[in-house]
């Protein structure tokens, strides 16, 4: 077949495909998306407050009606509202700087697990361990914290550390066992959880009161010069430390090549067990400083925390344009795909709805995402 | 004998193809092609990889449909719409690999997917007595009904999918590179099994590279060539030697190019390597600035030789040395040896598809592309333009995916990969399968290019270790050749000692005619 004569046509179609694979990877679809979701929230609450201030004032002239009150007066009433001004000040309430901030936060402990779990994803594993990890790195904190001669700092990175190795054992048996992660990382799963219960004998280990404990609590009035809890920054600078791993290092173009084609990887002289062991490593501990903000936010150590989170953080990652197949996916898709969740989240709950909607809704956004992915990457034959 | 007068008078032959067209593109797979089986008949169908025996196959199965010509079954005419269709006609297919479940017992495959039932629930009893008719059929009781055929030897799988094919009730059966992977003991008893078959009536479509089989198994040869059906024969008027001309006998262009080379030192030394299965006791050296080639048919374990010296396959002993290395070592350490391989499977291994041309190209050495041991894409992209421009890679740029660009260009990929690295020796395996005449053309002057060196640029010559099928290719760029045949490397000649002719002897395993 001599189609090295490239017609115009084929051109124009590897353009297409050229531009297609920007807009994948600049995250632009995934940002509109976001806003997208995040102004059908401020619309929806607004509209809401409307809808029930007008009934409230429907509600108390029919009162006053009843109490044989004349119409002029019954319209003066002090108690009856403007519906679009409370309209309009439930939509400001989203998109206040408050609000905002606690979206972040709220992201922090999904967004910082998702940067190694968008490692595992893109060469094409997966760690179901996430949760358990989580849970005993706020255990191992608080237990640190309440033995002498630990100072918050030194608890913190042993947490992580500890939290590292447990990612890094999943890595060891994934590469010298040649068990699929998924059962290994199951495995780990069910042992770290229970490492966790154990060490705090299944019950919440009360700690000292650090600075530990502020990392993410909401800004008072006098650290407004940091914008947004410092969390939040470490959330950011870890992300983008990864981001430039996997964009402009050898190791992160050898997790691409392991996921796009663990053959041509090994062909081509990557050292696919080391590399694999070093990606669960660094996922374990992202989890591990998921656990410290999880930390900061309970104050306590719960070895019973965050019981299915990595399903969160797979859909964070997938929502975010990862392929569980591999060789795909970006840091900043895996936060905007985060952030989508907590918008969900957020929204739903500030509209009243029950928890069931909420998790209906977000059910069908992964569904969606992934399938609108799917439908992108159909290539035309 | 006297079987075979029975079945020729009954003129009908069971299985006619008249015509056959069939093209890939630009490419002619099949050309005006026919053949006829007759009732009680085994048919040997010959001829060289690529000539067009697949893809015949796959129009009888319904696999692929003609662009041309038309089939009849017992008078009948024959239109397979797909595999399943053609199967239920009476055409059944083993294949070289077995298609069968493992985890399901042996009666299970023979009945899969036409299982007697009522009210959806399986009759187990019948079941098992049409399944023990199958096998009782060719007599083979010996295969239990309720083993897992996953604990079976490859042979009696074998047997199990051809119980399978006569449960369905076929009366055409292809059988395609039978023997490849059994032994000589089995083999014997597939023949005996054959030669029941015909003399129930079947007609049988024999495919085999090893021509001293088809002496003994067939009664009449088709020999295809480059998608033309050259010559066929009663098997008893033939010669294995004019078999052999028939399948080779076509002229070799000027394709190749060849400068004058300079033989240099001793870079690679192979002794008694043998791997797992294959190769088996290989010896060989290898010399800066000569190519040198490895003829063989496909499953001969050229690959696995390949595979071996770079360290994607263990090895179980025997020696290999490379300049001062010595041993078997991991393909990490063997590009840091500066040794390259290029994959025979372009899609499944050779290149990560989903990843540019640029990380294709520069994965095995990801350095010195910026600051800090940091890869600037920019970089990556400014060595790779270098090597899109020297091997006239048509794409849109280092950026683009390389799944988007044609075969022929992927290939130079692939191969540009050896030569950003800029490894001493290259172990090709299959360089120009699946291309175009004008990107092997290109492949052909870069290998003449490295083995030749250039002094002015300071490039000295490369040593190449290159497997192919394709006869002509190897006669027209290599200076040594030799040939593997199941699993042994026979002895390396001169190229000018050696021709098509010769090296398809060795190949076929017909050393006592040669």
């Amino acid at each position: 077949m001599n189609t090295d004569q490239l017609s115009p046509r084929d051109l124009t179609n590897q353009k297409a495909a050229i531009f297609r694979n920007l807009l994948t990877q600049s995250g632009f679809k995934l940002l509109m998306a976001l806003l997208c979701i995040y102004f059908f929230f401020v619309f929806a609450l607004g509209l809401q407050q409307v809808v029930k201030t007008k009934q409230a004032n429907q509600e108390l002239l029919s009162k006053l009606e009843e109490e044989d009150i004349p119409e002029r007066e019954r319209l003066q009433d002090s108690r009856l509202e403007d519906p679009w001004h409370k309209g309009l000040q439930a939509s400001q309430r989203f998109v206040s700087s408050r609000n905002l901030e606690t979206i972040a936060r709220q992201t922090t402990i999904v967004g910082m697990a998702a940067l190694g779990m968008t490692l595992v994803i893109i060469s094409a594993g997966i760690d179901l361990s996430v949760g358990s990890i989580v849970a005993l790195g706020t255990v191992v904190i608080a237990w640190l914290l309440n033995k002498n001669g630990f100072s918050p700092l030194l608890a913190a990175i042993l947490a992580v550390a500890a939290c590292g190795t447990c990612g890094f054992i999943s890595g060891i048996l994934i590469t010298n066992l040649r068990v699929v992660p998924f059962i290994v990382t199951l495995g780990m799963m069910l042992f770290i959880r229970g490492a966790a219960k154990g060490l705090s004998n299944e019950q919440k280990i009360d700690a000292p009161d650090t600075w530990l404990n502020e990392l993410l609590a909401s800004l008072g009035q006098d650290q407004k010069w940091m914008l947004i809890p410092s969390g939040v920054w470490i959330l950011i600078i870890m992300a983008v430390m990864v981001a430039v791993l996997l964009r402009y290092t050898r190791l992160g173009r050898h997790i691409f090549a392991i996921g796009s084609n663990e053959q041509t990887a090994r062909l081509c002289g990557v050292a696919v067990v080391r590399v694999k062991v070093i990606i669960y490593s660094l996922c374990g501990v992202f989890a591990g400083l998921a656990g410290l903000m999880q930390f900061s936010r309970l104050t306590v150590g719960d070895p019973t925390v965050a019981i299915g989170l990595e399903l969160d953080v797979i859909a964070a990652v997938v929502i975010g344009g990862g392929s569980l197949a591999g060789g795909e996916g970006s840091i900043l898709g895996s936060l905007i795909g985060a952030l989508i969740l907590t918008v969900i989240a957020s929204g739903c709950s500030q509209m009243g709805l029950p928890n069931w909607v909420q998790e209906i809704i977000t059910g069908a956004i992964i569904i969606v995402a992934v399938a609108l992915d799917r439908l992108r990457h159909r290539r035309p034959t | 004998m006297a079987q075979r007068e029975i079945v020729t008078f009954t003129r009908i032959p069971r299985l006619k193809m008249e015509g056959i067209c069939k093209r890939f593109g630009a490419t002619v797979a099949l050309d005006d092609v026919g053949l006829k089986v007759f009732p009680g008949e085994v048919l040997a169908l010959v001829g060289e990889n690529g000539a067009g025996k697949s893809t015949l196959m796959k129009v009888l199965s319904g696999a692929h449909q003609p662009d041309a010509g038309r089939m009849w079954l017992d008078g009948k005419e024959f239109k397979p719409i797909n595999p399943l269709h053609a199967r239920k006609t009476g055409v059944a297919m083993i294949y070289q690999e077995l298609s069968l479940t493992p985890h399901l017992t042996v009666e299970e495959n023979i009945m899969l997917g036409m299982e007697p039932s009522s009210f959806g629930f399986i009759r187990r009893q019948e079941v098992r007595r049409r399944a023990v008719a199958a096998l009782q059929h060719f007599g083979h009781t010996e295969i239990h009904p309720d083993i897992p055929v996953k604990n079976l030897s490859v042979a009696a799988q074998q047997l199990v999918e051809i119980a399978r094919a006569l449960a369905i009730g076929c009366s055409v059966l292809v059988l395609d590179e039978p023997t490849s992977s059994l032994t000589q003991k089995d083999v014997k008893q597939l023949f005996m099994l054959i030669k029941n078959l015909k003399n129930q009536g079947l007609a049988i479509v024999y495919i085999s590279h090893f021509l001293e089989e088809v002496q003994q198994v067939a009664d009449r040869v088709t020999i295809l060539r480059d998608g033309k059906a050259v010559g066929q024969s009663n098997i008893d008027d033939i010669t294995t030697e004019k078999i052999i001309a028939l399948m080779v006998g076509r002229e070799v262009k000027d394709l190749y190019p060849r400068s004058a080379r300079v033989v240099g030192a001793m870079v690679l030394q192979i002794k008694d390597l043998t791997g797992r299965e294959k190769p088996d006791s290989v010896n060989l050296t290898l010399h800066r600035g000569e190519v040198l080639g490895i003829a063989g048919l496909m499953g001969a374990g050229r690959t696995e030789l390949l595979r071996c010296i770079f360290g994607l396959d263990a090895i179980q002993r025997g020696e290999i040395k490379l300049g001062v290395f010595a041993g078997w070592a991991s393909p990490v350490r063997r590009w840091l040896q500066n040794v390259g391989m290029l994959s025979e499977d372009r899609k499944e291994e050779g290149l990560a598809l989903s990843m540019s041309v640029a990380d294709n190209v520069t994965l095995s050495r990801l350095k010195g592309f910026g600051p800090l041991s940091l890869i600037l894409p920019g970089r990556q992209a400014q060595a790779t333009r270098r090597w899109i421009e020297e091997l006239d890679i048509r794409c849109l740029g280092p950026r683009q995916k390389v799944m988007d660009l044609s075969g022929g260009n992927q290939q130079k990929v692939a191969l540009s990969r050896l030569l950003q690295h800029d490894v001493d020796v290259l172990l090709l395996d299959e360089p120009t399968r699946g291309i175009d005449v004008a990107a092997k053309a290109a492949v052909f002057q870069i290998i003449n290019e490295l083995a030749c060196g250039d002094p002015e640029q300071n490039r000295p010559p490369k040593a190449v270790l290159m497997v192919s099928s394709y006869l002509p290719e190897l006669l027209g760029i290599c200076d040594r050749v030799a040939v593997m045949c199941r699993g042994r490397l026979g002895p390396v000649h001169n190229i000018n000692d050696v021709n098509e002719h010769t090296l398809m002897v060795e190949a076929t395993g017909q050393e006592k005619i040669a």
